[in-house]
C-alpha cells in the first residue's frame, strides 16, 4: 500500500506539473499581441511597455515558466493588472461559494438517490426499479444548465416559492438561495448514484451476515438501514471523488444561471473580458481541486480493495 | 488439387462424387438482426426515432421552417403562439419555430466534427502508443491522462478566451478533450493483440509495421471505438450547447438550441416560450443519442462497459 501510495502521489504531482506547463504554453500561443488585447485599442506604446514588465512578458519564456511555478510554490497565482489584486485571493474568494453549491448537490442527489437505490434493490424488477433504470442513464445526460432554467422557470418565475438570483446574506437566507441551484445540479446524479446503490445493495442483501440478522428476527427496515445501507453505500462514496470534475462543470452554468458568485461566474466574466490571469488562475485552482479529488478517490478505493494496487 | 482432377480426369468412372448442396436456411440479413434487437430494446427504439427526427429536420430544416430564421420583422416581439409563428416569436420579433428548426443543424455539425476529428487522432495516438516502443507509450500515456485532469467546461472557456468565441474553436476544445479516451480504448486493444499469433504469423510473412496497424489491428479496434464515439455524442451536445447558451459559441443571429435557450432565460420573466423552444430539443438530442448509444453498446458489445 505504502508503494501505492508513493507512485500515486507522484504521478499526481507530475500531471500537475505537465498540466501547468501545458495552460502557461498555451496561454502564451495567444495569437496577437497579450498586452494590446488586455488594454484595448487605445493603449500607448508606454502602457503596454509598463504592462509587459509588470507581468513579466520581456524575459524569455523559460525564466517566466520558472518565475511561475516559483510563485505557485508560495501559492501565488499572478496579478490581475484590472483590479490591482493578487489572482489567487480573487480565486479563493469565489471558491467557497462553489464548493458550498457541490457539496448541497451532493446531499441533493443522496438524498433523492439513496431511498431510490434501496428501494429498487428491495423490490426487484418493480415498476419503480425499471424507472431507476431508465433514469441512470437519463438523469446525467440532461445537461445542468436546461435543468436549471427550467427549474428557475417552475418555482422560481412560475410558482414563485424560490428567490430566483443571488446568493443570499445570513445562513438561513443563504440556505433558501442554495436550495434550486443545488437541485439543478445534483438530479443529474441521481440516477447514477441510485443504479450504483442498487447494484451494491443488492449484493450486500445476499451475505451471509444479513441472513444471521434477519435469522434475529430483526425488522426488514432496521436489516436495510442499519445493517446493508453502511456496507452498500461504500462503493458510492469513491466514485464522488471521480464526479467532482462533472459537478465543477454542472456548477460553472448553475452559477450563471440563478447569478450566484463563485468560480463559474468569475471564469464566464473573466473570458467575456478576455482577463487571462484569471481564466488561467480559475482553470489552475480547478484543475489541482481535480487531481487531488481523483487521487484521493484512487487511494480510498485502492485501501478498500488490494487489487487495484497493482495496476499502477 | 490440380493434379488429382488430372489424375482421374473430369469424366473418369471414379468420379462419383457428387456436389451436394448444402441445406443452408436463409440467415436473415445483418441489418435485419440489428434492426429486431433493436426493436426489442425500448429504450433504444425510443432513441432511435428521436435520433430519426432530429436528424431529418436538421437535414431538410429549409423546407420545414416558415419564417426566415435570421430575418427581425416588424411583427410582435415575445409573442405567444399563433398560426403565424407555431412557436411565437423571440425578442426581435423571429419566428421561434423556424429558429428552433434552423438551430439543430449547428450541435449535430459540431458533434459530427469534432467527434470524427477526435476519433481519427486518437486511434492514430492509441495504435502508436499501442505498437510503439516503451518510452512513446508512457509519454503518450501521461499527456492522455494529464488533458483528462482539466476541468471539461472551464477548460473549454480558457480555450475559448484565447481563441476567441467561434464554432471551430468549439469544435478544436471538444476535440482534444474527448480524444485521450478513445485513444486510451485504442491502446489497450492494440496490446492485446500486439503479441498475438495472426499478427506474429503476418510479420513473419514480411507484412511491415504499417501495414499490419492499418489491415490487422484497425479492423479489431475500430468497432467498439465507434460505439464508444456514439455515447459521446449527448455530451458533446451537451457542450456545444452550454457554451452558446454562455454566448461563446456560435455568432448571432446564427439560429442554435443553447443561444435561443439563453435569449429565452433572459426574458424569463415575458415568455416562457423561447425557454421551451430552446431547451426541448436540447433535452431531445441528449436523451435520444444516449438510448441509442446503450442500445448500440448492448447489442454490439456488451464487453465494453467495463472501459467506462
Amino acid at each position: 500500500m505504502l508503494l501505492y501510495l508513493c507512485k500515486r502521489l507522484v504521478l499526481a504531482v507530475t500531471i500537475s506539473v505537465t498540466a501547468v506547463t501545458l495552460l502557461f504554453l498555451m496561454i502564451h500561443a495567444v495569437p496577437g499581441d497579450i498586452a494590446s488585447i488586455l488594454l484595448g485599442p487605445r493603449a500607448t506604446p508606454e502602457m503596454k511597455a509598463q504592462l509587459y514588465q509588470q507581468m513579466g512578458l520581456d524575459k524569455p519564456l523559460v525564466v517566466q515558466l520558472a518565475t511561475f511555478f516559483g510563485g505557485l510554490l508560495h501559492g501565488d497565482l499572478g496579478f490581475d493588472v484590472f483590479s490591482q489584486r493578487p489572482v489567487a485571493d480573487i480565486v479563493l474568494e469565489q471558491l467557497p461559494y462553489t464548493l458550498e453549491l457541490i457539496l448541497a448537490s451532493i446531499l441533493w442527489a443522496a438524498a433523492i438517490a439513496i431511498p431510490l437505490g434501496c428501494y429498487s434493490a428491495v423490490r426487484r424488477n418493480s415498476a419503480m426499479d425499471h424507472i431507476v433504470g431508465v433514469m441512470a442513464v437519463s438523469t446525467i445526460a440532461i445537461p445542468s444548465f436546461v435543468m436549471a432554467v427550467y427549474a428557475l422557470l417552475i418555482f422560481a418565475v412560475s410558482l414563485r416559492w424560490l428567490p430566483a438570483i443571488g446568493a443570499g446574506e445570513g445562513f438561513a437566507d443563504e440556505l433558501i438561495h442554495l436550495l434550486l441551484p443545488s437541485f439543478a445540479v445534483g438530479v443529474g446524479w441521481v440516477g447514477y448514484i441510485a443504479r450504483l446503490l442498487r447494484a451494491s445493495m443488492l449484493e450486500t442483501l445476499g451475505e451471509n451476515h444479513i441472513r444471521t440478522v434477519r435469522a434475529f428476527g430483526v425488522s426488514e427496515w432496521r436489516v436495510i438501514t442499519r445493517y446493508a445501507l453502511p456496507l452498500a453505500i461504500l462503493p458510492t462514496v469513491t466514485i464522488l471523488g471521480v464526479g467532482i470534475a462533472w459537478l465543477l462543470s454542472a456548477a460553472v452554468f448553475v452559477e450563471v444561471v440563478f447569478a450566484r458568485p463563485g468560480i463559474g461566474a468569475l471564469i464566464v466574466q473573466a473570458v467575456n473580458s478576455r482577463n487571462y490571469p484569471i481564466v488561467m488562475g480559475t482553470v489552475l485552482v480547478t484543475t489541482f481541486l481535480i487531481v487531488i479529488a481523483t487521487t484521493v478517490s484512487d487511494l480510498v478505493n485502492a485501501a478498500l480493495d488490494p487489487r487495484i494496487r497493482e495496476e499502477l | 488439387m490440380q493434379p488429382l482432377i488430372r489424375a482421374f480426369g473430369k469424366n473418369s468412372d471414379m468420379a462419383s462424387v457428387e456436389f451436394i448442396p448444402a441445406q443452408v436456411r436463409k440467415e436473415p440479413g445483418a441489418a435485419r438482426t440489428f434492426l429486431r434487437q433493436l426493436g426489442k430494446n425500448r429504450l433504444g427504439t425510443l432513441g432511435a426515432v428521436l435520433v430519426l427526427i432530429l436528424l431529418s429536420s436538421a437535414v431538410f430544416a429549409p423546407l420545414i421552417i416558415t419564417h426566415d430564421a435570421t430575418r427581425i420583422m416588424v411583427g410582435p416581439r415575445l409573442a405567444d403562439p399563433s398560426s403565424e409563428f407555431w412557436l411565437g416569436t423571440d425578442q426581435l420579433g423571429r419566428d421561434t419555430f423556424s429558429r428552433m428548426i434552423m438551430g439543430g443543424r449547428i450541435p449535430l455539425l459540431v458533434a459530427f466534427a469534432s467527434l470524427g476529428s477526435s476519433l481519427v487522432v486518437g486511434l492514430a495516438l492509441g495504435l502508436i502508443a499501442g505498437f510503439g516502443p516503451r518510452w512513446l507509450d508512457n509519454l503518450l500515456l501521461f499527456l492522455f491522462d494529464t488533458i483528462r485532469s482539466f476541468p471539461g467546461i472551464i477548460f473549454a472557456l480558457a480555450v475559448i478566451a484565447l481563441l476567441g468565441p467561434s464554432m471551430s474553436s468549439v469544435i478544436l476544445v471538444i476535440a482534444i478533450t474527448s480524444m485521450p479516451i478513445y485513444a486510451r480504448v485504442v491502446r489497450t486493444q492494440t496490446q492485446a493483440l500486439r503479441n498475438s499469433e495472426f499478427v506474429a504469423a503476418e510479420r513473419s510473412m514480411g507484412a511491415g509495421t504499417t501495414r499490419i496497424l492499418v489491415f490487422h489491428m484497425l479492423p479489431n479496434v475500430i468497432g467498439p471505438l465507434l460505439i464508444l464515439v456514439s455515447m459521446d455524442v449527448p455530451a458533446v451536445i451537451a457542450v456545444e450547447a452550454g457554451l452558446s447558451f454562455l454566448g461563446m459559441g456560435v455568432r448571432p443571429p446564427t439560429p442554435d438550441w443553447g443561444a435561443i435557450l439563453n435569449e429565452g432565460y433572459s426574458n424569463i420573466q415575458q415568455s416562457a416560450w423561447l425557454v421551451i423552444a430552446g431547451g426541448i430539443p436540447i433535452v431531445m438530442a441528449t436523451l435520444g443519442f444516449t438510448f441509442l448509444g446503450e442500445a448500440l453498446r448492448d447489442i454490439f458489445d456488451p464487453k465494453l462497459r467495463k472501459y467506462l
